[in-house]
């Protein structure tokens, strides 16, 4: 039996004027790998953000096993972040000053744990994905798929119940992010980690278990994701 | 394909079918019986001789070898290049075409949505199949092979949906 991990119910989170979510209803079961996919600017970020905690929705509701996250105050939203949900998001956003191992041991140490344990935690992650190698080396110092690879690492060292991904290898058009995607695959089924991911790529979306297509900020069930409501013969009112 | 898999040394029937559904494992399956008229064929072109038989343990066998012939035509064949299609066809091309231009609505619609939905579901489980550290390296580039090609059709039939819709809106403004 499935259990649901995270929910979205009725989600609204404007920009100004410009609405990014309109109304966003979506539940993800415990593992699952759930691509968010739609043209650009149709809220696929906006979501992430929202249930990942960075965003508050200005209406509408995030639970976390079977509890509401979206009211947390910043520093409970920041804490769930720190043990529960890891973000990664595109080009990795490594700190440049920091080597590699200290990069994947920041959240832990952020954690409260001891130097010497988040060390060896980031170390053997380092290893797990392949790059133990550039431990001590600085950001500017490695490969784009080092660089990925390390932010992987990073996102998952605290172990997380979910991860969420922002077009974590950009476009799919490298060995070396489809490989570093793979390792994302392989890594989140064996711990049963949850991963919610976001891309516009087809391919990318091809590693989920399932695709949400969002359009002008609401859930396109018909996948097809098109932008405006120009086409009559494709429009989808009355569908959603 | 048998030319080449024979390039590696003489072998008799079983084994090259054996040989190619492991090199090409998403292939439809080549039966039997296509590979030996396909052998009787070669063997008649001069590309491929007969060399002997063997019957360890089982029913006999007849050993094939490539020729200096059959050599010079596989070298042939490597060395053509295989032409791009000459024409632009295909029944996805042709069925989006129809349903954008000449179906109702509400069929055009539902025939848009299944038609994503399949390949998209295709896509997946080529996908999960290709990351699986199980399968091996000739089974990844087929997989490849076939998923870019999903892809393209994928971003293929997003674009022109977005055109015709950019183009309905230009009218109507």
């Amino acid at each position: 039996m499935t259990t649901v991990l995270l929910e979205a119910r009725g989600l609204v989170r404007s920009y100004g004027a410009v609405a990014a979510l309109r109304g966003v209803n979506l539940a993800i079961a415990e593992g699952e790998i759930v691509a968010v996919t739609g043209p650009s600017g149709c809220g696929k970020s906006t979501l992430l953000h929202c249930l990942s905690g960075i965003l508050r929705p200005d209406a509408g509701e995030v639970v976390y096993r079977g509890r509401r996250i979206d009211n947390l105050s910043e520093a409970e939203r920041s804490r769930l972040r720190r043990t529960e949900l890891g973000v990664l998001f595109q080009f990795g956003q490594l700190v440049s000053e920091l080597s590699a191992a200290e990069n994947v041991a920041l959240p832990l140490l952020l954690a409260r744990t001891s130097r010497r344990r988040a060390r060896t935690a980031a170390l053997s992650w380092l290893e797990r994905l392949g790059v133990a190698e550039v431990a001590d080396a600085l950001p500017g110092e490695m490969s784009g798929g080092q660089r990925q690879r390390t932010a992987l690492a990073r996102a998952l060292v605290t172990e997380p119940r979910v991860l969420f991904a922002d077009e974590p290898t950009g476009a799919l058009d490298t060995l070396a992010g489809e490989q570093m995607l793979g390792q994302l695959v392989r890594l989140a089924t064996q711990q049963r980690t949850t991963v919610v991911l976001v891309t516009h790529d087809p391919k990318v979306a091809g590693y989920a278990h399932r695709e949400i297509t969002l359009r002008d900020g609401q859930i396109d069930p018909t996948g097809l994701g098109l932008a405006g409501a120009g086409l009559a013969m494709v429009d989808t009112e009355g569908v959603g | 394909m048998l030319l080449g898999l024979l390039a590696g040394g003489p072998r008799h029937g079983y084994e090259l079918k054996r040989s190619y559904d492991e090199q090409l494992p998403r292939a439809r399956p080549l039966a039997f019986g296509q590979v030996y008229t396909t052998l009787a064929r070669l063997v008649r072109d001069g590309l491929v001789t007969p060399v002997g038989q063997d019957q360890a343990g089982g029913p006999e066998r007849t050993s094939y070898a490539i020729t200096a012939e059959g050599l010079a035509g596989l070298r042939a064949w490597l060395t053509a290049v295989e032409p791009p299609a000459p024409h632009v066809a295909g029944a996805l091309l042709a069925k989006v075409v129809v349903a954008l231009f000449a179906a109702d609505a509400a069929t055009a619609r539902d025939y848009l949505v299944a038609q994503r939905a399949t390949h998209a579901a295709r896509l997946r489980e080529l996908t999960a199949l290709k990351a699986d550290p199980a399968t091996g390296l000739s089974d990844v580039i087929a997989l490849d092979y076939a998923i870019t090609h999903l892809d393209a059709d994928l971003r293929w039939l997003r674009t022109t949906l977005e055109r015709v819709a950019t183009q309905a809106q230009e009218g109507s403004a």
